[in-house]
């Protein structure tokens, strides 16, 4: 049996909790406050103590979707990259830059937040770029 | 953020959430605390019961008000009229703090001789709030040797929400409370890494740490970095700028990661619309979304657990995350996503590790600049930390030394919301969260046990207008505005006033934002979620 803790963040508000992600064999199993977080100290709110519950829901998507007549079917990697790389391609070529918009994420981390904003600028050429904390 | 930003030069929290304990007066306006932020809400009630006052305003009365020494119930959308009678009581009996203002501030005149002008018996009218609670706020924060401001949602989403955190910091510097220990202005943010996303320039209008696009300097130095030859200048588009731009054709793509717009946007109908007709929609999530459902392709990223990074805090802290499990299925990684899709489109990335990309971050962000994950080890580090040898920043404008240099003052008038209520639409609607959910609830709701805490969201009414409407607990009611129509049950309770009604934001089956009014503020472009005039009829 292998038996794992792993010292994170909470994802569910901006306190930013640190917690402990306990796994057994690969498999999360619970969480463990950290007792000195910054914030926390020891603590956490209903949330932080089920934040692990949902990332083994089997509800999670595992594999890329692509619509083909209208209904959303499981692709490949190949397939979908291929297909979004080529339509942005396209998209671009034909509309300008200022077609393609990007909407970042308050909940996902700062480098893929830096990265999102680094293909739309760099990459796309657009700073249409904007995250739904905003609402 | 745009409206502390203007005042202090930085839009980010004042100070530590730990420093909330220190504090011997707290002023909380527009936030549910207790259940948006219960960790935050802690260091509150420990502030209380080492003797600090509690003032709380909100036309909810929510949990944290239950515990206040001064609770006030202004109308939805009076906070400035609110605040300018309690910088009104503060001026007239003299309780400023004229060195501060003299000293660390700037066009305070203006200021004043629009405050001058308030009448107060006319405040207490508009806002519903006596005039002797308004003296006993003023007088109660004003004299506090440590105050702080904390608000959050209720305060920014208005189409004046620039204007009432204009008003906020006004009352911090009229009175010199700010840049010590336990003394500043606060927002919480509401979703767990809002600060790190603004921090990396998820905005349209500046790179990481703020940077503005449209300085030659900035724009110059990225472009370098980044190995093209040159970068657009141009201020970019907000999402409902974006949306708006669907329709008449101009934006043919749309790339989402991480975000679930048609649960969360204002005047959610016509952002469906808008996504049906978009050319491609691209949607990077972990489950498959009332956005990701009306996806062209959806590329399955992983949660916090399967990933390494950082997210920033409210109190603007840099926190590791760390994985702690192999993705599941055959989901990716969701900065491997972006790369691999970049080097397909023909911009080359190579990056191995969320830790390469951080260091490229933190050479690009003074902010930053001091920040590498072997010092994020232990506590996190509050930026800015500019050098490898700073500590970090738990408070900022130190001794009123304003990160724009002077403070600056802000006349601001009263102004009603975009919409109000009339004979056909008699009733205030305002939206917020409720305890153990998260947003739009894609990920909480996967929980089994936070589920079934609150399932399925119901509308808050007074019991005297429960009466009127000959309603009881349960009822099914359809509530109407100018932009949709939905069904939900009712909830009799006193937290709402008479003519006012509640419903949290976060479920899809009713999803409230087909009622709500995407007007938006001028400045920050927020729309106006917490505020709309509906009908109700017994269903
Ligand atoms: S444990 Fe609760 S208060 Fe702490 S970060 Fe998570 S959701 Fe927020």
């Amino acid at each position: 049996m292998d038996y794992q803790n792993t010292l994170t963040t909470c994802t569910y508000c901006g306190c930013g909790c640190t917690l402990f992600l306990e796994s057994i064999d690969g498999k999360l199993t619970g969480t463990i406050p950290c007792k000195t977080g910054p914030v926390n100290e020891g603590k956490l709110c209903i949330k932080g103590w089920n934040v692990h519950e949902f990332v083994q829901s089997d509800k999670r998507l595992k594999k890329p979707l692509l619509r083909k007549d209208g209904e959303l079917v499981e692709v490949s990697w190949e397939e979908a990259l291929d297909f979004t790389a080529t339509r942005l391609k396209e998209i671009k070529e034909k509309n300008g830059s200022d077609a393609v918009g990007f909407c970042a994420s308050a909940k996902v981390t700062n480098e893929e937040n830096y990265l999102m904003q680094k293909f739309a600028r760099a990459g796309i050429g657009t700073n249409s770029v904007d995250h739904c904390a905003r609402l | 953020m745009a409206g502390l930003a203007a005042s202090f030069g930085s839009g980010a929290m004042t100070n530590s959430v730990s420093e909330l304990e220190e504090s011997d007066t707290i002023f909380i306006i527009g936030s549910n605390t207790a259940t948006s932020h219960p960790l935050v809400a802690t260091r509150i009630f420990r502030a209380k019961e080492k003797g600090a006052k509690v003032l709380v305003a909100d036309p909810r009365k929510n949990q944290i008000a239950a515990f206040a020494d001064l609770y006030v119930r202004h109308k939805p959308g009076t906070d400035v009229a609110l605040l300018n009678g309690v910088m009104k009581v503060i001026l007239d009996q003299g309780l400023e703090n004229k060195t501060f203002i003299k000293e660390k501030t700037e066009d305070f005149e203006g200021f004043k001789s629009q405050i001058e002008k308030v009448d107060l018996d006319e405040v207490s009218k508009i806002t519903g709030v006596s005039v002797e609670d308004i003296k006993t706020m003023a007088q109660t924060y004003a004299e506090a040797e440590k105050a702080s401001i904390v608000y959050c949602m209720g305060i920014t989403q208005h189409t004046n929400g620039v204007n009432n955190v204009k008003s906020l910091a006004n009352l911090s510097m009229l009175t010199g409370q700010i840049g010590k220990p336990g003394t500043g202005v606060n927002p919480l943010r509401g979703q767990n890494n809002v600060q790190g996303a603004c921090d990396m320039g998820g905005l349209p209008d500046v790179y990481t740490g703020y940077q503005k696009v449209t300085i030659e300097e900035a724009n110059k130095k990225f472009a370098e970095a980044w190995g093209v030859p040159e970068l657009p200048s141009k201020v970019g588009l907000t999402i409902p700028e974006m949306i708006s731009n669907i329709e008449k054709d101009e934006v043919k793509a749309l790339w989402v990661m991480g975000e679930n717009p048609v649960v969360s946007d204002p005047d959610a109908n016509h952002v469906v619309k808008a996504l049906e007709k978009i050319d491609l929609l691209i949607v990077q999530d972990i489950f498959l979304t009332a956005t990701a459902k009306l996806a062209d392709v959806v590329l399955p990223g992983v949660t916090f657990a399967e990933k390494d990074g950082t997210f920033v805090n409210t109190e603007r802290r840099v926190m590791r995350v760390r994985k702690a499990i192999e993705p599941i299925g055959d989901s990716h990684q969701d900065w491997q996503i972006i790369q691999d899709i970049s080097n397909r489109f023909g911009y080359k990335m190579a990056y191995d590790s969320p830790e390469e990309i951080f260091t490229e971050i933190a050479a690009l962000t003074p902010s930053y600049a001091g920040i590498t994950y072997e010092r994020l080890e232990g506590q996190g580090i509050q930026w800015p930390c500019p050098t490898q040898e700073h500590p970090g920043t738990p408070f900022l404008h130190k001794d009123g030394n304003f990160s724009r240099g002077k403070g600056l003052f802000h006349a601001i008038d009263i102004k009603p919301p975009a919409e109000v209520i009339d004979e056909d639409y008699p009733f205030w609607m305002t939206t917020g969260r409720v305890y153990a959910h998260y947003h739009t609830c894609t990920m909480t709701r996967k929980s089994r046990l936070l589920d079934s805490e609150i399932s399925g969201g119901a509308l808050e009414i007074n019991p005297s207008d429960a009466r009127i409407l000959d309603l009881q607990d349960g009822h099914r009611i359809k509530i109407a505005s100018r932009r949709g129509e939905i069904e939900t049950q009712v909830m009799i309770t006193e937290r709402v006033e008479k003519g006012v009604v509640f419903m949290p934001f976060h479920f899809e089956e009713t999803n409230v934002n087909k009622l709500t009014n995407p007007a938006c503020d001028p400045i920050a472009k927020i729309p106006e979620l917490k505020v709309c005039a509906v009908k109700l009829e017994k269903a």
